[in-house]
């Protein structure tokens, strides 16, 4: 009977759908309405073709749901290939200018090609990788099935047509100019329902569970959500020009928009890339070292302070604007307080593994998980001194900001990500372990050599363009033109770029070894596939 | 008192000495005594429920 339901729904959809592309006011609305209306009647074929059919009346209640981990995790990898390889055309674009193709002028140039990289690695491969990992984690620490049934793969589907949807309107112009959050109106409406969704399926599963207490892991991962839900409907408050274009208007103007981006902005950083992604630390590592977590009560603290204290530090990224200077110091302070709650967690995380150390040697998933905590300490702790208003001057507007991002989003987010992924493939496929355990070295190493590569150079020639801005001579003239220092920059761009070969490399290689796992290992022997009847 | 300062004084008074007073109290609390036995339970949660959902009266429920 919901199978009739289903279908008039999808049915209405599709065609205001192909209406919204008849009136369409530009390419961009144009082509999503039309994916929309492809994806509602995909759907409405699919849902057909189950309807009336006999359905299956099994009880699943013994089991975890992990259909949908699973889905993430694939999901996850090729996503991540996606982003990085955006990321790394775009590197070198920026060194080779050539690459901004004539052919291919207003769809493929740095520009337009830029937010498609940042929104795939953060929102793509990050928020996938979150969203597997949490149902994953979240079932796990409860020892209760997903709330909600067939909600997850609606979080989950939901999410990849809100991807499909922002990067095909970036390529072809719909942007709100906000970053991180460019996306237009349509898909932050649609995010805002696929999000309430997930933190139904998350809650619910919370609310029903069987352990008493709720595990440190779960409490990020639930901030994360909740935090995520207020800074994307408070940042996306805007007007659309027309119902039937994709361009909107926002409601803050001047610089009350300028500090709710970098509210935003930061605390995309903190809650997304950093409370989430910590989650993921509070589970995987203990798991892969197969020892409790060095200190619960350092964790619960951990926690507390990182809420408290991340939400105010955003004013750092407006110093020297026409924010009040209040403001700004206040950012200043913050970020620097929060030097603290950031390693105090990375020394949790890391003494996790003390009277285990011998495990790095023998284990090179636990050595990634390791070698991610370390970039999480080392970013958070050259981020709160790049916020600092003397240091910003040298820093701001250069590619040390770059390269500061890249060494917190590939070496912390990326590798804890790929060591979740070694950890979750072979269990979620019933594996007795990964095809190869060289090729998790080599994409270690892989990986670990192009961030230093990326991360050197982007301070290099960071620190060089900042000092080339502010020089001066005898007379008060500015000594350098904004072009020498783009020439100059060239072999640090180049370096950078070959940086991303060896990153990519190293996932291409991951995909390859969690593909050859999933088909050739052995199974694990069937003792507890099937729940016993009692 | 036009809104935005009637919200800021609230924010810089009451509200920060809820919010400094909260976090104290969490510290204190995580601290008081004969926390670290309390905490060594759930420290373990990760490794008690890998495969299966816990089935009625199982392992450690919630109370009742």
């Amino acid at each position: 009977m919901t199978n009739y339901f289903k279908l008039i729904v999808l049915g209405v959809i599709a065609l205001l759908a192909l209406i919204a592309a008849n009136y369409a006011r530009d390419l961009a609305y144009l082509v999503n309405a039309l994916t929309v209306a492809l994806a509602a009647t995909g759907l409405f074929i699919w849902t057909l073709r189950k309807t009336d059919e006999p359905v299956p009346n099994v009880d699943l209640s013994g089991q975890y749901m992990d259909g949908v981990v699973r889905a993430g995790v694939i999901a996850t990898a090729l996503w991540g290939v996606v982003g990085f390889l955006a990321g790394t055309f775009i590197a070198f674009q920026l060194a080779f200018p050539q690459l901004n193709f004539d052919w291919a002028q207003g769809y493929m140039n740095f520009g337009r090609l830029r937010p498609l990289h940042t929104s795939a690695v953060i929102f793509a491969f990050g928020g996938n990788a979150l969203i597997a990992t949490s149902f994953y984690v979240v079932q796990r620490t409860s020892a209760a099935r997903l709330w909600g049934g067939n909600l997850a793969w609606f979080v989950f589907w939901g999410y990849q047509l809100m991807i499909v949807l922002a990067a095909t309107g970036y390529v072809l112009g719909a942007t709100q100019s906000k970053e991180y959050a460019e996306p237009e109106w349509y898909v932050d409406w649609w995010l805002t329902i696929v999000w309430v969704a997930y933190l139904a399926v998350f809650l619910g599963t919370i609310v029903k569970r069987k352990e008493r207490h709720i595990y440190v892991a779960n409490w990020f991962y639930l901030s994360f959500i909740i935090t995520v839900a207020m800074l994307h409907i408070v940042n996306n408050l805007s007007i659309p020009v027309s119902i039937f274009g994709s361009k909107s208007v926002q409601v803050f103007s001047g610089v009350q928009d300028a500090m709710t981006q970098w509210w935003y902005g930061h605390n995309a950083v903190g809650f997304f890339l950093t409370a989430g992604f910590l989650g993921m630390m509070y589970y995987f590592v203990p798991k892969q070292a197969e020892r409790p977590v060095y200190s619960y009560k350092l964790s619960i603290i951990h926690f507390w302070a990182l809420i408290f204290i991340y939400i105010w530090a955003g004013p750092h990224h407006l110093h020297y604007t026409a924010l009040p200077d209040w403001a700004s110091t206040l950012g200043m302070v913050f970020s620097i307080v929060l030097w603290m709650p950031s390693w105090g967690g990375m020394i949790n995380g890391l003494m996790t593994l003390s009277g285990a150390w011998d495990k790095l040697r023998t284990d090179p998933i636990i050595r990634m998980m390791v070698i991610s905590v370390g970039f999480y300490g080392m970013s958070t702790f050259e981020g709160p001194m790049m916020s600092i208003r003397a240091v910003n001057s040298l820093s701001h507007y250069t590619d040390w900001t770059i390269g500061h991002v890249h060494s917190g989003a590939l070496g912390w987010n990326g590798m804890i990500t790929f060591g979740a992924l070694y950890f979750l493939v072979p269990r979620l496929w019933n594996r007795e372990r990964l095809y190869s355990l060289s090729m998790v070295s080599w994409h270690f190493w892989l990986a670990t050599i192009g961030i230093i590569l990326y991360a050197a150079s982007m301070w290099v020639t960071g620190i060089m363009e900042g000092l080339m801005w502010r020089e001066v001579d005898a007379n008060g003239f500015l000594v350098n033109a904004f072009a020498d220092t783009v020439a100059a920059k060239f072999p640090m761009y180049v370096v950078r770029g070959l940086g991303g070969v060896l990153y990519i490399t190293g996932a291409i290689i991951m995909c390859y070894n969690l593909f050859m796992t999933v088909k050739r290992s052995p199974a694990v022997e069937a003792t507890n596939s099937v729940v016993p009847a009692e | 008192m036009e809104t935005y300062s009637l919200l800021r004084e609230f924010a810089d008074s009451w509200m920060l000495l809820f919010l400094f007073a909260f976090f104290v109290g969490v510290v204190i609390w995580v601290f008081r005594p004969g926390s670290t036995k309390t905490y060594e339970d759930p420290s373990g949660i990760p490794f008690r429920h890998e495969d299966k959902p816990a089935r009625k009266g199982e392992g450690n429920a919630k109370e009742a």
